[in-house]
């Protein structure tokens, strides 16, 4: 890790986020939705009701077989439901013609489905040409979205799509879903077929123009690591499309409600749940600093005189510089502010709790240090810190739970 | 990013392939006057005089073409509807019959077929005159030429019944599922998306017929249709190695021709991107 500063994994919609999705409006509103192939045989999709709210991302994760793209294309009907309501913005649309309903919801799939005989425009331009815009509009809109989607419409407009690496074939089908402003998106894995590191790129990319366009998404993955990445809510789907749990990241990780859950969000997610907290929000204690003219003498007592085995030294300009021990201040050989390790492990105020735990671990005090923008120092971040939050985050989650059982216990006499 | 390659790559330029599409006529066309040319020299026969006018060999090509585009044209406004229909989900349990009946059709020896037609329609051509087939198409092409078309429809429907099915199938699913995804009609799906994407399995199938159907048409002369079929049995009847030689040089150069027509509409009809 370098001296520089960390920065939170994700931009501007990042993990952290105080805004709870359900205060905004209902858009997609299922209700006792079921699909069933065969009469007599166990649903596909099990008498599923499911809020999506506004402008928030949805996530439906679960093991392979447990029908979250059922679920996900039983919203634009590309599976007709066998019962039960789809309420789309307050608009029954269980029964509109199909067509026109898909013709307002974004829909991406995983192997994407651009059309290899149409160019990016054309491709991009597919739902505004059944809606009827005209040319010069369709036109000035796919190189909008091209735009939006980080590819100059100059260089690939015109290009077809097999000279489209995976990654931009990808943006391209984002873009295409976005054509015509459609206030939903359904996206299937969107992100599985591409590799790791351009998933990761693409995830954050996709997070950054979320923050942008505010859309209404229900989003399928299997991977709960990208579930936790992407969603402001996640729904956790068993068989038959039976929602487990469905609550933000930050409160799965924390408190999973059952063993199916806990398994299923595997080893790690205490340290999964690290990314929903921020730095600024940790009450830091102090921490014994010393300046670099600071005298030896000096040092010596207030380190003596503190609980920790280490003194942090500022440079002149107030940024951390030197870690310094016992051992470190009992060497004259040298200047004080030429022994003891460098600081490399610093995070910003607005890194995530797993950044800093990060910096933690490669520092050679064993703990990290907290700074301004400007790189001027700020506080000290240690492990037992971490794991008060992690207790907290805890018991919030649990009571959490047990008010809303508390509430539903007292709703129903 | 490859932004310097990428048109390229879209034309998929392949010189070889290329270069046989501008050399194939020429040479065909050397290859023709350089025939003409030796048989001009040639001591003729009255008889091979007789059977070798420019008028009989111009008018037997004429029908040899005739037969080949009128059966080639009957085959796609046949085979192409039926490969859509059988592929779509309601017809798909009729394509395996509908595949035996065209195989039927085409392992059937070409000699035997062209008899059989004759046969069978024979009568309708033959007697009576008040039959709207006689008094339309017999009547303007002849009663040979019709039923030679009839026999070369049945006879080379399949490689174009099956390309159709075969490239409708093999379009990628995801891109199909993209399309309905966004909204277009099943319809709108098949004129846009699946039919364009056929399109280069298809022609190779169109192309194969075209060959079939040339190369069929020297047939014709069996049952009366004409063609350059009838030079060759003059030659032989009369025994005149040359006009049988003329018979097989004209006909070899005009399925030659007919196969590099099929190769550039291949080329030029496949779109773009794939």
């Amino acid at each position: 890790m370098s001296e520089t500063t960390s920065t939170p994994q994700v931009g501007a919609a990042g993990m952290v986020s105080d805004r709870d999705p359900t205060d905004a409006p209902v858009m997609i509103h299922l209700d006792g939705v079921e699909k069933v192939y065969t009469p007599g045989a166990a649903p596909a999709v099990e008498k599923l009701t499911l809020d999506v709210h506004k402008g928030e991302i949805l996530v439906l994760v679960g093991p392979s077989g447990c029908g979250k793209s059922t679920t996900l294309r039983l919203i634009n009907r590309m599976i007709e439901p066998t019962a039960g309501r789809i309420i789309f913005d307050d608009e029954d649309v269980t029964d509109i013609d199909a067509n026109e309903l898909r013709r307002r919801i974004g829909y991406v799939i995983q192997r994407i489905g651009l059309f290899p005989h149409q160019t990016i425009a054309e491709n991009i331009g597919t739902v505004p040409r059944l809606l009827g815009w005209d040319a010069e509009r369709t036109r000035k809109r796919s190189d909008e979205l091209l735009d939006l989607v980080g590819l100059e419409p100059g260089i690939y407009r015109d290009r077809y799509p097999k000279e489209l690496s995976g990654g931009q074939a990808q943006r391209v089908g984002v873009a295409r879903a976005l054509a015509a402003d459609p206030p939903v998106m359904l996206m299937d894995e969107p992100f599985g077929a591409v590799d790791p590191i351009t998933r990761d790129r693409l995830q954050n990319e996709f997070l950054r123009l979320q923050a942008e366009v505010q859309k209404t998404i229900v989003f399928v993955t299997h991977d709960i690591d990208e579930a936790v990445k992407m969603g402001d809510r996640i729904a956790i789907l068993r068989e038959r499309s039976v929602v487990a749990q469905l609550d933000t990241p930050a409160r799965i990780l924390s408190y999973p409600v059952d063993d199916f859950v806990d398994d299923f969000i595997g080893s790690g997610s205490t340290l999964k749940g690290l990314h929903f907290e921020r730095v600024s929000g940790l009450a830091i204690p102090e921490y014994p600093v010393v300046r670099r003219d600071t005298p030896r003498e000096e040092a010596r007592r207030i380190l003596d005189m503190s609980d920790f085995r280490w003194l942090l030294m500022l440079d002149e300009r107030g940024r951390p510089a030197r870690w310094l021990n016992e051992t470190h201040l009992a060497d004259t050989s040298r200047p004080l502010h030429e022994v003891g390790p460098v600081v490399r492990a610093v995070v910003e105020r607005n890194a995530t709790l797993h950044d800093a735990l990060e910096a933690m671990i490669t520092s050679s005090a064993g703990q990290a240090v907290i700074v301004h923008r400007d790189g001027t120092y700020v506080g000290v971040v240690q492990i037992e810190l971490l794991t008060e939050v992690i207790g907290r985050m805890r018991r919030e989650a649990r009571k959490h739970y047990e008010d809303l059982e508390a509430t539903q216990t007292t709703d129903t006499p | 990013m490859s932004a310097p390659t990428a048109t390229t790559t879209v034309r998929r330029f392949d010189p070889r392939a290329e270069l046989g599409l501008i050399v194939t006529p020429v040479v065909l066309g050397a290859v023709f006057l350089a025939y003409w040319g030796w048989l001009g020299g040639q001591d003729l026969s009255s008889q091979a005089e007789s059977a070798l006018t420019t008028t009989n060999l111009v008018r037997q090509t004429g029908e040899q073409l005739s037969i080949t585009a009128l059966s080639t044209i009957g085959v796609l406004l046949i085979a192409i509807p039926l490969g859509i229909a059988l592929t779509r989900p309601r017809g798909k349990r009729f394509a395996g019959p509908a595949l035996a009946v065209a195989n039927a059709g085409q392992a059937v020896p070409a000699y035997g077929l062209l008899v059989l037609m004759l046969a069978i329609l024979g009568g309708v051509f033959g007697r009576a005159n008040d039959n709207i087939l006689q008094n339309t198409l017999g009547v303007w092409l002849g009663p040979g030429l019709v039923i030679t078309v009839i026999s070369l429809i049945l006879f080379a429907i399949l490689p174009v019944l099956r390309n159709t099915m075969v490239g409708l199938t093999q379009v990628d699913q995801d891109v199909i599922e993209a399309g309905l995804g966004m909204g277009m009609t099943r319809r709108e799906v098949l004129l846009r998306i699946e039919l364009p994407l056929a399109v280069p399995v298809m022609l190779a199938g169109v192309r194969t017929a075209l060959v079939i159907n040339v190369g069929m048409a020297t047939l014709a002369f069996l049952i009366g249709g004409g063609g350059l079929g009838v030079t060759i049995r003059s030659g032989i009847q009369l025994s005149q190695n040359l006009v049988v030689l003329t018979g097989g040089v004209l006909t070899a150069l005009l399925a030659l021709g007919i196969d590099w027509i099929g190769g550039v509409a291949e080329r030029l009809l496949r779109p773009k991107g794939i």
